[in-house]
């Protein structure tokens, strides 16, 4: 049995270590299948460095016509699953064609890698950074190895960040005014703002804030738009009366957000609105949406 | 079927309730954060309900206000153990819904503030705004009161430990205050929502939650460090105006109330124009004379209380304040019914009486404000005004125990004019029956005048209106207790007794026919009274031009008396005359005695044609000129003569007879020896006799049908004779009364007296005074008679 096993099994185990690997921040990852692992974190410019261990199977030899390492980036459309479209490609040769017998560490290393997007797990797209080993094999197949890393790009905080302020309303029937005290939020931010009763003349049971996450994907014709209610805040109880101003105070840190995407190498965009939503007694809604920016920033503490 | 319905909902609510509270304590106990925060949001979650009525929304309340303290401490507990409280207060507002988050803020807050981490200030104004998140009445208001209940005994005061400076006190005083603000508009919001059908309830729930409201004022009081000067320029009118403005009856009214009733009584003394300012502008519905009567009662009792305040009530002139205050209200509200505004007034009545019972001109102010007021209304209709306006009108009568007191206030009269006659008569028996009761001495003409001005409701009839419908029984009580006031009218200086006697009757002589009979006759005898007084003094001590001399009044009286003759009240009258004879003849008056005699004859031909009372008047004639001694020999034998004429013309024969026996005695006056006709004495007896003869006769001739009388006359003649014959009339012969005596005998064989017992016990006299030594037995001497052989 153990023998057949052996078999099948590959010729060699390929690991892959990061040269700072114990200190690096590791990031929750959902994989397909639902699990979740946790991936070492890097950011745009960063040098990506390591060690690959090949490491033959006791008393196996590897012969092998070249040993490679890739950095891929990639962008899969979930209908179209299994198709990757890399738009970053690095390769790093590791060995010329020979065997191997014994465990064998190649360090590689690649510098200042330009790595523009975020890593992102959507509902219809996923953008994913992946160090490829490959060791080439002519009759058997190549043996490959995959490691996932995360990136994540942080910015400065933008120098314009305007209040959102706006009137709206139903004749005789509503009028509010909301405001949002910035237009920007990074993924710790609060959301802070009021909301002003100017009419009320229909019964409002309740008033919630909903983040909505806006992801299309495809171009042209083919855009496909799926949005997503990432969290519904009740923001007021009961039914205001004219004057009333409604605080309203968001955390956004216990939401699973990204920073805004927009036209990320023309395959999809992600987008986030505030939706603040009046519910009357008869259920009815009554909604106005804004789009909010969000961005990540440098968290400064950790 | 709804009850019911509330209590399962109650019971599914409360079960949901300990459920997550176990769970929460067991995550506690764990110390898992994260947990216990779910299972507690959970558990606060099942406040959101909007099906429990108040009642059992606040026993709901209660079950996770307990469970909510354990939190407090896990809270507290978790902070030591590295986790920073700011984080926590961050964490809880992760909440998704807004009520279990805000309930959780208020609960990490309390703890925050107690941290000392961050000032104060800032967790009670972030904590009070976030909370107006929840606009639901019932819910906010109960969050609210959450809110006040964990931070009510960390509030920043002067000397305490969290006290950062002089701001974090304003602070926290805003921070109540904003609450309060906040919970009143919940509160009164409550009343405009859901169906107008349910109104009525909807008001008893309402009452039901008033404590949670006012719970706010009473923090406020309890607040360290609010002082006057903090009241009176923040406090107060904040309060006033969220009262003012919330323009909700039920909240105006249990807040001033609770404004009252909650802060100290200076306070309320040295703000009261702030307070008082406030009240015309609440709503016309309001109750506001229980507003004002509780301010003023708790004002009268700090007055009472302590006598270092009553300088302060000066100092702020309360009174004008109140006074001005009330007729600003009753300005305001103009829809306010009469006994409201009486009923207002009757308070303020009470508070000055009470606070300043030496300041009449204050009583007399507070009256003259209610005629005013009155005076736009016009006459009080309505049972209810009338019966505040008769407490308002008896409170200085108790207060004061004296009429003379009352008689001082100028606009009380005034009041009084703006009675239904009913009322007007009612309050009059009271302000008498309080002269009574207190034996209050009334001793100036002036305030007689005044009095009876007062109490023209009880002594004239009124303008054009006359009832039929007077209970006779109550008619003669009212007009008694005039008589007896009429009684209690007594100075001791003569000339100002004359001078009321004058005033009572210039009052009474305007009563009218009915009520004359009863009004004159203690008028009379208490100028009777005087007259005798002044005889009893010195001849005339004031000269001739005082009015005090007995002429004078006596001159008076007749024409007082003559009021009556002209009601047919003639018997009264004559009776009236003959009292005035004997005082003027007691006075030495003989002009005046002889004219009450001419008066009172003339009354007897004139206007008494009853022959019983013809009887009795005749009687009473004899009678009082029996006692007159100033006559001289002339007028006498007139009057006498005249007397004697009446007798013997009275319509039955044995009054006759008794009349003119009576006469006799006009000749006979023991005291004065030249009165003493003992032949005109004889003759008289003689005549009666002839008179007793005839009725004899008459009894005979008409026998069977048989009367006792003429036994009766000649036993009552046979007595006379024995009466004058012991004075000594030597007229009086033994011979006559044997006669008489046999006559007696005779008739008595005849027939069945009925007098046997008179004419026995007649005997037995005339036997005893035979056996007694000295005079008497000699004049008896002369009497011999077979019948005691």
């Amino acid at each position: 049995m153990n023998f057949l096993l052996g078999a099948f099994k590959p010729a060699c185990n390929i690991s892959i270590t990061f040269t700072d690997g114990k200190n690096r921040k590791q990031v929750p990852i959902k994989k397909d299948n639902g699990q979740i692992v946790m991936n070492p974190l890097f950011q745009s410019q960063e040098t990506i460095a390591g060690k690959i261990h090949i490491d033959p199977y006791q008393g196996k030899k590897v012969e092998h016509n070249g040993v490679k390492v890739e950095l891929l980036g990639q962008i899969e459309m979930y209908f179209d699953r299994g198709n990757f479209y890399d738009f970053t490609s690095l390769v790093r040769e590791l060995d010329v064609p020979g065997e191997i017998y014994e465990r064998k560490t190649y360090p590689f290393e690649f510098s200042s890698v330009e790595m523009p997007y975020e890593t992102y797990n959507g509902v219809n797209v996923r953008l994913k950074y992946v160090l490829k080993v490959t060791v080439t094999r002519g009759y058997a197949g190549s043996i490959v190895e995959y490691q996932d890393f995360v990136v994540r790009n942080y910015v400065p905080p933008p120098p314009i960040n305007n209040s959102i302020k706006m009137e709206v309303g139903i004749e005789d029937c509503l009028h509010i005014e909301f405001e949002y005290n910035k237009s920007k939020y990074h993924l710790k931010d609060v959301i802070l703002g009021k909301i002003y009763f100017l009419l009320v003349r229909i019964k409002i049971k309740n008033m919630d804030l909903e983040i909505r996450r806006r992801e299309s994907t495809g171009a042209g014709a083919n855009t496909h738009v799926e949005t997503e209610t990432l969290a519904k805040f009740e923001l007021m109880d009961g039914a205001p009366v004219r004057g009333e101003s409604i605080p309203v105070r968001v955390f956004l840190s216990p939401y699973d957000l990204t920073p805004t995407h927009t036209n990320i190498n023309n395959k999809f965009s992600v987008k986030y609105y505030l939706n603040l939503v009046l519910v009357d007694e008869e259920d009815r809604r009554y909604f106005k949406q804004q789009e909010i920016t969000l961005y990540r920033l440098k968290e400064e503490a950790s | 079927m709804i009850a019911d319905d509330d209590e399962k909902w109650l019971a599914d609510d409360i079960a949901a309730v300990k459920q997550n509270a176990f769970y929460m304590q067991r995550a506690i106990d764990s110390n898992n954060l994260k947990d216990a925060l779910k299972f507690s949001a959970q558990m606060l979650s099942e406040l959101r309900t909007s099906k429990l009525s108040p009642h059992k929304y606040y026993e709901l309340y209660m079950r996770v206000f307990n469970e909510l303290g354990t939190l407090e401490i896990f809270f507290k507990e978790e902070t030591g153990r590295g986790c920073s409280i700011a984080e926590l207060y961050e964490l809880v507002q992760h909440a998704g819904n807004i009520l279990p988050r805000l309930y959780l803020l208020c609960t990490i807050g309390s703890v925050y503030i107690k941290s000392k981490d961050v000032t104060t200030t800032d967790i009670l104004k972030d904590l009070v705004e976030m909370c107006r998140a929840v606009q639901h009445p019932l819910r906010g208001l109960f969050l609210r009161s959450y809110l006040a209940q964990v931070t009510r005994d960390k509030l920043p005061s002067i000397g305490s430990e969290l006290a950062g400076d002089g701001d974090a006190q304003m602070n926290a005083l805003e921070f109540v205050l904003q609450n309060f603000t906040e919970m009143n508009k919940l509160w009164v919001r409550m009343q405009h929502q859901g169906s107008s059908r349910e109104k009525e309830k909807r008001e008893k729930e309402r009452n039901e939650l008033r404590d949670l409201v006012g719970k706010n004022l009473h923090v406020l009081s309890q607040l360290e460090g609010v002082d006057l000067g903090i009241y009176r320029d923040t406090v107060l009118p904040r309060i006033l105006e969220q009262v003012v403005n919330c323009k909700d009856e039920l909240a105006q009214c249990y807040l001033m109330d609770c404004i009252i009733q909650v802060f100290p009584d200076d306070f309320h003394l040295q703000t009261l124009d702030v307070l008082l300012g406030a009240c015309p502008q609440l709503q016309p519905s309001v109750d506001i004379k229980t507003v004002l009567s509780g301010l003023m009662e708790r004002l009268s009792n700090y007055a009472a209380s302590s006598v270092e305040a009553l300088p302060n009530f000066l100092q702020v002139e309360a009174f004008s304040k109140f006074n001005y205050a009330i007729g600003k209200v009753v300005e305001a509200q103009v829809d306010l019914p009469a006994a409201g505004s009486v009923t207002l007034y009757l308070f303020l009545l009470n508070f000055t009486l009470h606070v300043y019972s030496d300041r009449l001109d204050y009583v007399d102010q507070v009256l003259g404000s209610c005629v005013t007021q009155l005076a736009a209304t016009g006459k009080l209709c309505d049972d209810k005004a009338a019966k505040q306006i008769v407490a308002f009108l008896s409170a200085p009568l108790e207060k004061y125990n004296n009429v003379v007191t009352i008689l001082k206030l100028t606009n009380y009269p005034r009041v009084m004019e703006y009675l239904d006659h009913e009322t007007n008569k009612a309050m009059t028996i009271i302000i008498v029956q309080s002269v009574l009761k207190n034996n209050t001495h009334i001793a100036t003409a002036d305030e007689v005048d005044a009095l009876f001005e007062l109490a023209k409701g009880l002594i004239k009839d009124f303008d054009g209106t006359i009832d039929n419908e007077i209970d006779e029984e109550d008619f003669q009580e009212e007009q008694n207790f005039v008589a007896r006031l009429v009684h209690k009218l007594y100075s001791d200086d003569p000339e100002e007794m004359s001078k009321i006697i004058f005033t009572v009757r210039k009052h009474i002589l305007t009563g009218g026919p009915k009520r004359l009979p009863l009004t004159i006759p203690p008028l009379v005898f208490s100028a009777l009274k005087l007259i005798r007084r002044l005889r009893g003094g010195d001849e005339n001590p004031f000269g001739d031009d005082a009015s005090a001399t007995p002429k004078r009044i006596l001159q008076l009286l007749s024409e007082t008396v003559e009021a009556l003759s002209d009601v047919s009240a003639p018997d009264l009258a004559l009776r009236l005359y003959l009292q005035c004879a004997q005082a003027a003849n007691d006075c030495e008056l003989e002009t005046v005695t002889y004219e009450f005699f001419t008066k009172a004859y003339l009354l007897y031909e004139e206007e008494i044609s009853d022959s019983k009372a013809q009887v009795t008047a005749l009687r009473l004639i004899i009678g009082t000129l029996q006692r007159m001694r100033i006559f001289n020999v002339e007028n006498r034998d007139i009057l006498t003569h005249k007397a004697t004429g009446y007798s013997a013309r009275l319509l039955r024969k044995p009054d006759q007879c008794r009349a003119v026996y009576e006469c006799a005695h006009l000749f006979w006056t023991d005291e004065c020896e030249k009165l003493k006709d003992g032949e005109r004495v004889v003759l008289c007896l003689k005549r009666a006799q002839r008179i007793a003869d005839t009725v004899q006769k008459m009894t005979n001739a008409s026998r069977g049908t048989s009367s006792t009388g003429s036994v009766a006359l000649y036993v009552e003649l046979l007595n006379k004779y024995l009466y004058f014959l012991e004075k000594g009339n030597t007229e009086v012969t033994g011979d006559t009364i044997k006669s008489l005596a046999e006559l007696i005998r005779s008739e008595t064989k005849k027939v069945e007296s009925g007098a046997e017992s008179f004419i026995n016990s007649t005997l037995r006299y005339i036997e005893f005074q035979r056996q007694q030594d000295g005079g008497m037995s000699e004049k008896y001497e002369k009497i011999k008679m077979e019948w005691f052989e």
